[in-house]
């Protein structure tokens, strides 16, 4: 990130004298932060799998915003509000029901929205590479996006697209601090926390205690709605849309069948010691 | 046809998810090779070659790969998986930070934390927070996959005698540098690993009552384990959420302590071999689970458990 002084210096016509006319100034870094934004079931809804075992049933139920993409949003725009990011581009990738989504982050304060749109859901591999499109056109300075999402589960699209950008990851993050042309990252790892400091432009993915992300306000839902969306399809960014899996089935876990419930904490501690002799 | 695992390890010793992880790798039906890479990992890297059922093991000792910082060692793991069908990984926080990164470089898609493999090019994994089970193929030429470890018994640590070839690649992507870290520090074995994990949820009202847990996991040698309620109301840390988004657990012994059995948390323990389950809402899905429910108050309940052991 260049450490350089902008300053637009325009000449008004009729006066001998020069004057800056392009504001706002900015003096030290502009950063652009792009954020990575999933449509995905409510958390609160139980999925199940249908009869036949085809699909998932996603009839009539809730869509929302993927929980860790809202941190991930909260994030960005607090770096804008601390004066560290100058614009927020939230982008997502899916038919046009996902611009619903696009418009939550810009309800959260994202600046303009970006989807790359593509017919049903596509795999992390390809989702990263049309990231990486997106990247390429918009020059973010810091990409955040969550650690997963909570319909596939899979906790891959950061790290593949740091691989395919070439670009430094903190991933799981519980804590980022922009410092000079680096950000520390703080995050959190099997036993406790790791920081690491990453060159950037680089990618973060948020771990649930980032922060806490905001309730849009109903005047910044409306205002949403006039923020710009521009849509590009994966033939625009040169991506091709391709499989890697075949999902063969779905069914539901195994069920665990209930024990037996006990009367009291005596009778718990006999069980454990002689029934299932887990403790002694 | 060949495998290799990446080994999870701290340079001084082999950690028992690279047992679970060997186990699913030999599932696969090949060969199976370890990559010990870090910085002074010999002994990781003998402790990897005792390993049951392991052909050879690869030794990349060097600076850049001694945080496992996964710009450098998914260079190193890209590189060697190149001459590999198969590349596994535990899905443990480094495994899930690195594989995908290589998975990418390969140009080839990820299978994330597998619970079992049907054949070698079909495994089954957890979606939707464990509520659903999906059989997934590969369409890819190479698998990269990340394994579930309760899911896989662990092979034997010893009774192998496999040779330890030196990696000399080094592979510095030059844009990452670890600055610090802060494990927890504990006498309590670690969560992934006990054989007795007793966990508080919402019920516990607030972080200080988790004292009365560390009471009794003192006692029984236990881990102390928390809900992703207890975790998001400030309880205690995230790194002691049990749960689909944090840790996955498959103790002798779960005890769930004030926790209502939310699906998110029931997939991240639902593996233990005995579970134990006191709440005081009778009604709680946690019960559904149990071996052993007692529908009592967490605060009489707690201290009466730790009074009898």
């Amino acid at each position: 990130m260049p450490l350089t002084c902008v300053i637009d210096v325009g000449m008004i016509p009729g006066r001998y004298t020069y004057l800056p006319i392009n504001s706002p100034l900015i003096c030290g870094e502009s950063m652009k932060v792009l954020v990575a934004v999933k449509r995905v079931v409510d958390y609160n809804v139980k999925v199940r799998a249908k009869a036949d075992g085809s699909d998932v049933d996603l009839n009539n139920v809730k869509m929302a915003i993927n929980p860790f993409c809202e941190i991930a949003v909260e994030e960005a725009v607090r770096l804008k509000e601390a004066g560290t990011a100058t614009e927020v581009v939230a982008v997502s990738i899916g038919d046009k029901a996902c611009q619903e989504q696009i418009r939550t982050a810009l309800a959260l304060g994202a600046d303009r929205g970006i989807q790359v749109e593509t017919e049903g859901g596509v795999e992390p591999l390809v989702v990263a590479k049309l990231l990486k499109g997106v990247i390429e056109k918009e020059q973010p300075q810091l990409v955040i996006l969550g650690k997963q999402s909570i319909d596939g589960d899979n906790n891959q699209t950061g790290q593949m697209l740091g691989a395919l950008t070439n670009m430094a990851q903190g991933t799981f993050a519980s804590e980022v601090a922009i410092d000079g042309d680096k950000v520390n990252v703080t995050r959190e790892v099997d036993g406790g926390l790791q920081t690491v400091s990453l060159n950037l432009p680089a990618i973060v993915t948020t771990d649930l205690r980032l922060n806490e992300p905001r309730y849009a306000s109903l005047p910044n839902i409306m205002k949403a709605k006039k923020k710009p969306l521009d849509v590009h399809t994966p033939a625009d960014l040169g991506v091709e849309v391709k499989a890697h899996l075949t999902t063969l089935k779905v069914e539901p876990p195994a069920e665990r069948q209930a024990g037996s419930m006990v009367e009291s904490v005596e009778q718990l501690a006999d069980k454990l010691k002689d029934e299932a002799k887990v403790i002694s | 046809m060949s495998t290799l695992v990446l080994a999870e390890h701290d340079n001084a010793t082999l950690k028992p998810a690279t047992l679970n992880a060997v186990a699913a790798a030999q599932a696969l039906g090949a060969d199976v090779d370890i990559l010990v890479a870090g910085e002074g990992c010999s002994p990781a890297a003998e402790a990897a070659a005792s390993v049951a059922g392991v052909g050879k093991v690869l030794c990349a000792d060097n600076a850049v790969y001694g945080h496992q910082l996964a710009e450098n060692v998914s260079l190193l793991v890209a590189d060697l998986g190149a001459g590999y069908d198969n590349v596994v990984a535990p899905a443990t926080t480094s495994g899930k930070n690195i594989m995908p990164r290589v998975a990418a470089l390969l140009d080839v898609g990820q299978i994330s934390d597998i619970i079992s493999v049907e054949s070698a090019d079909t495994f089954k994994r957890p979606i939707y927070a464990g509520n659903v089970i999906a059989t997934v193929q590969s369409m890819d030429a190479k698998k990269v996959i990340t394994v579930r470890t309760t899911a896989f018994d662990a092979v034997a640590a010893e009774g192998g005698s496999a040779s330890v070839e030196a990696v000399d690649a080094v592979h510095d992507a030059g844009i990452s540098s670890f600055v610090g870290e802060e494990m927890a520090v504990s006498d309590r074995p670690e969560l992934t690993s006990a054989s007795i994990v007793i966990s508080g949820g919402r019920g516990m009202q607030n972080g200080e009552n988790f004292a009365m847990l560390e009471s009794v996991a003192d006692k029984l040698g236990a881990a102390v384990g928390a809900s992703r309620a207890a975790v998001d109301a400030g309880f205690v840390p995230n790194d002691m959420q049990v749960g689909q988004t944090g840790k996955i657990v498959a103790p002798d012994l779960y005890i769930a302590v004030g926790i209502s059995g939310a699906i998110q948390h029931l997939a991240g323990m639902k593996d233990s071999k005995v579970i134990v389950a006191i709440n005081k809402d009778e009604d709680a899905p946690i019960f559904q689970v149990a071996d052993y429910g007692l529908v009592a108050d967490l605060f009489n309940a707690v201290p009466e458990l730790d009074a009898s052991l």
